[in-house]
């Protein structure tokens, strides 16, 4: 972004990375493919860089609102130093913090989630989804992120975008308002969880497995799916190819696929965020 | 027209009913006012739609169809069934029979419908009975908070409301059949009481002493009941009212700023800020400063404290709570049970029941060390080990009908336990200190934040030469 306003330059959007897409290993290739997305349609964007910090989120939800809105002020007079009016942002987190609590602290901001500009793409035809790997009759299943979902009604666009790949889009019995947390959220991604009978994660690895497998079964042993319509999950198809558990939340993505694993599944089962699917049915692999 | 000394007897029941709902409903008012201040005025079209749709239409109890259609017909039959109540109040005070009768054909419609709706509010009321009761009760209708007076609490609604009804058709039967006796056309249309004429005695005195008992019984019952409607769940009837009218209009995900932490920062930031000064007593001293986040219900905002009210424990919260269905110790319906309990702890009971003496030691059963020394909502009610537990989900938020939100009260906790006691879990004082040196929850230096795009040159590079 400096190199940019050093040139008297200012570009349509600014790509907040996040601090799980700058560091964790596994959320860098969503930022990659993302930003070969963006290269790919010629989007005039920019990057803090070394100049973004973290929005804050983790430690207000923990509690700690001193650092948060230090972190905040922090962040607002970067951005709006550049003139910044348009983020684009692949974390739920990021999203939900500089949406609606930075404009309470002077950062007022068109803030976009990358499911819905990723949707935005697809319908204006800049995305087709074709030359590249090919989705058709595999099974995906959505993972809501509470922070898209409940926090601020984002429901379709994820799904708008995997419809596009020409999936075999199966729901979750727990989905959209009545997802089930990853249990990542509110800082609960830093510290061990409380003492339980299981880890929120595992349960809902379970409930996307089931889901996958159309396991009827197995779905009904969960705490709070309610049995009943058993028979309304399609049984599996015969499918050589893994099937995969969407997410749009980097918390999501490190919690699935530690469920997965835990489940000793990775074999068949894969996680990956919108952003890779796209990339990967547009041929832009990363 | 008969005046007579039963007249005066109802009017000085009713005035003592009444007036004793009125005093209680002040301490109420008292304890929720003692909450911090939060400004709710304004967007009141919007208010009223929300109300109109989740108070008045129960849009989010249709979440979960048997429960909501069961509860629909006790709902429909209380609004309905309290026409009849003003019709009562009139007779008992003016001495009329049936007054309402002028209304012809709609009278006949309005007792038809009373009559079905109470005959299914007492079906409704068997079965939600059936489904606490029954062995093991409904999930929701389990859990530690949920023994002994919450219990109680729950099932003489139940019993309550199948006496009201009951009295209500011994009226109308002894009515309609001192009717018939007489040859004499009564006002009305009774589907079930026409039923039940035959298993009345033929007496004359006999039926209009069950007349008589039934009208007493369900008016003074009703009356009982409002008394009632302080100390316990059911108390709901009138509180979600204001309380989906009061509800947030935020997005769910945006949470509370903290104003005076915002002025702090702006100072720091940049030392021409001028901090406002601190309210002051009225009288001109200074205020003790309000701590940050909660400690005790007075750190609460009033709305925190009305949701406290509105809850009917109906535990559609902690089913959805991920924290809870996966065992750990957090229950979103506990933290409001426990902020009304500690509130009539603290300022005002209500009249009967003084609900935190029986639910006490049930609910804290499965908790370790209890600071009973410091008696306060955090610690002395919610340990920090529920409160750490939730994951800020909006799944009890979003489930509640109506509109409690149990996790901005988890966050005001947390907010003083981390601000204000610095007891935050060691793992997120790392990630805060991680936050506070480099810029991220995670231990990777600033200067690394943008090795991603590294690769994705090298990517580039290799795709082009091959």
């Amino acid at each position: 972004m400096a190199d940019l306003a050093a040139q008297g330059e200012t570009p349509e959007i600014l790509f907040w990375v996040g601090c799980a897409g700058a560091f964790d290993d596994r959320y860098k290739r969503v930022t990659r493919a993302f930003v070969r997305i963006l290269e790919h349609v010629g989007v005039k964007y920019a990057v803090l860089g070394m100049e973004e910090s973290c929005t804050g989120d983790p430690a207000k939800r923990a509690g700690n609102e001193f650092l948060f809105q230090m972190q905040a002020m922090q962040n607002i007079t970067t951005l709006n130093g550049y003139g910044i009016k348009k983020v684009v942002t692949a974390c739920p987190h990021c999203f939900n913090t500089i949406k609606n609590e930075y404009p309470a602290l002077g950062g007022e901001y068109e803030v976009i989630h990358h499911s819905t500009f990723l949707q935005q793409l697809i319908n204006d035809g800049r995305v087709k989804i074709e030359g590249g790997e090919s989705y058709k009759g595999r099974r995906i299943t959505f993972h809501d992120s509470c922070y898209l979902g409940r926090s601020n009604n984002i429901y379709e666009a994820p799904r708008a975008v995997l419809e596009a790949l020409d999936a075999d889009l199966v729901e979750m019995k727990r989905s959209k308002a009545n997802g089930l947390c990853c249990g990542a959220g509110g800082a609960q991604m830093w510290k061990e969880p409380e003492p339980g009978k299981k880890d929120v994660n595992i349960e809902r690895t379970e409930e996307a497995l089931a889901t996958l497998d159309g396991n009827a079964a197995a779905l009904d042993n969960l705490y709070g799916v309610e049995s009943g319509n058993a028979g309304a999950t399609p049984a599996p198809k015969a499918n050589a190819q893994s099937s995969i558990i969407a997410v749009g939340c980097p918390f999501c993505m490190t919690m699935m696929s530690d469920g997965v694993k835990n489940k000793e599944r990775e074999n068949n089962v894969q996680v990956f965020d919108l952003a890779e699917l796209v990339a990967s049915a547009e041929g832009l692999n990363a | 027209m008969h005046f007579s000394i039963q007249n005066i007897l109802f009017l000085l029941v009713a005035i003592a009913g009444f007036g004793l709902f009125a005093w209680q409903a002040r301490k109420i008012r008292a304890n929720i006012l003692v909450g911090r201040d939060r400004d709710m005025s304004g967007n009141v079209s919007e208010r009223l739609n929300k109300t109109l749709l989740v108070a008045f239409g129960q849009s989010k109890m249709f979440k979960r169809l048997t429960p909501a259609f069961l509860h629909l017909i006790v709902y429909v039959g209380f609004l309905v069934i309290n026409v009849e109540v003003i019709e009562i109040m009139v007779d008992g005070i003016f001495g009329t029979h049936r007054f309402l009768q002028f209304l012809g054909p709609v009278y006949d419609a309005l007792m038809a419908t009373n009559e079905i709706l109470g005959a299914l509010v007492i079906v409704a009321v068997v079965a939600f009975w059936w489904r606490r009761n029954r062995k093991p009760p409904v999930r929701r209708f389990q859990g530690p908070e949920l023994r002994m007076w919450p219990k109680l609490d729950a099932n003489i609604i139940l019993y309550v409301e199948v006496i009201l009804m009951a009295a209500l058709f011994t009226m109308n039967t002894a009515d309609l059949k001192l009717h018939q006796l007489r040859g004499a056309d009564m006002p009305g249309t009774f589907p079930i009481s026409s039923l039940l004429v035959g298993l009345f005695p033929t007496s004359e005195t006999a039926l209009h002493v069950l007349e008589r008992v039934g009208w007493w019984a369900h008016i003074v019952g009703i009356l009982c009941f409002l008394n009632y409607l302080p100390s316990s769940k059911h108390f709901h009837i009138i509180m979600a009212f204001p309380n989906v009218y009061y509800s947030r209009l935020v997005p769910q995900g945006q949470f509370s700023n903290v104003e005076s932490i915002t002025h702090e920062v702006k100072a720091m930031m940049d030392p021409s800020y001028e901090v406002p000064a601190p309210a002051t007593a009225p009288d001109g001293s200074a205020l003790a400063p309000t701590p940050f986040g909660a400690k005790d219900v007075n750190d609460l905002a009033w709305t925190n404290l009305l949701n406290a009210y509105s809850c009917t424990e109906c535990g559609r919260c902690t089913s959805v709570c991920p924290a809870n269905i996966t065992g750990k110790l957090l229950s979103p319906r506990k933290i409001i049970m426990d902020t009304r309990d500690r509130m009539e702890e603290k300022y005002n009971s209500p009249l009967i029941f003084s609900p935190n003496l029986y639910g006490q030691e049930a609910k804290h059963e499965s908790q370790e060390v209890l600071d009973k020394e410091n008696h306060t909502l955090l610690r002395g009610y919610v340990t920090p080990e529920e409160l750490w537990a939730c994951t800020t989900c909006n799944a009890c938020v979003e489930a509640c009908p109506v509109n409690i939100n149990p996790l901005e009260s988890i966050v005001e906790m947390r907010r003083f336990l981390v601000l204000e006691e610095s007891a935050a879990p060691n793992s997120l004082n790392v990630m805060f200190s991680n936050i506070e040196n480099n810029g991220a929850p995670w231990a990777f230096s600033p200067s690394d934040r943008f090795n991603w795009a590294d690769d994705l040159f090298v990517a580039d590079k290799e795709a082009v030469t091959a």
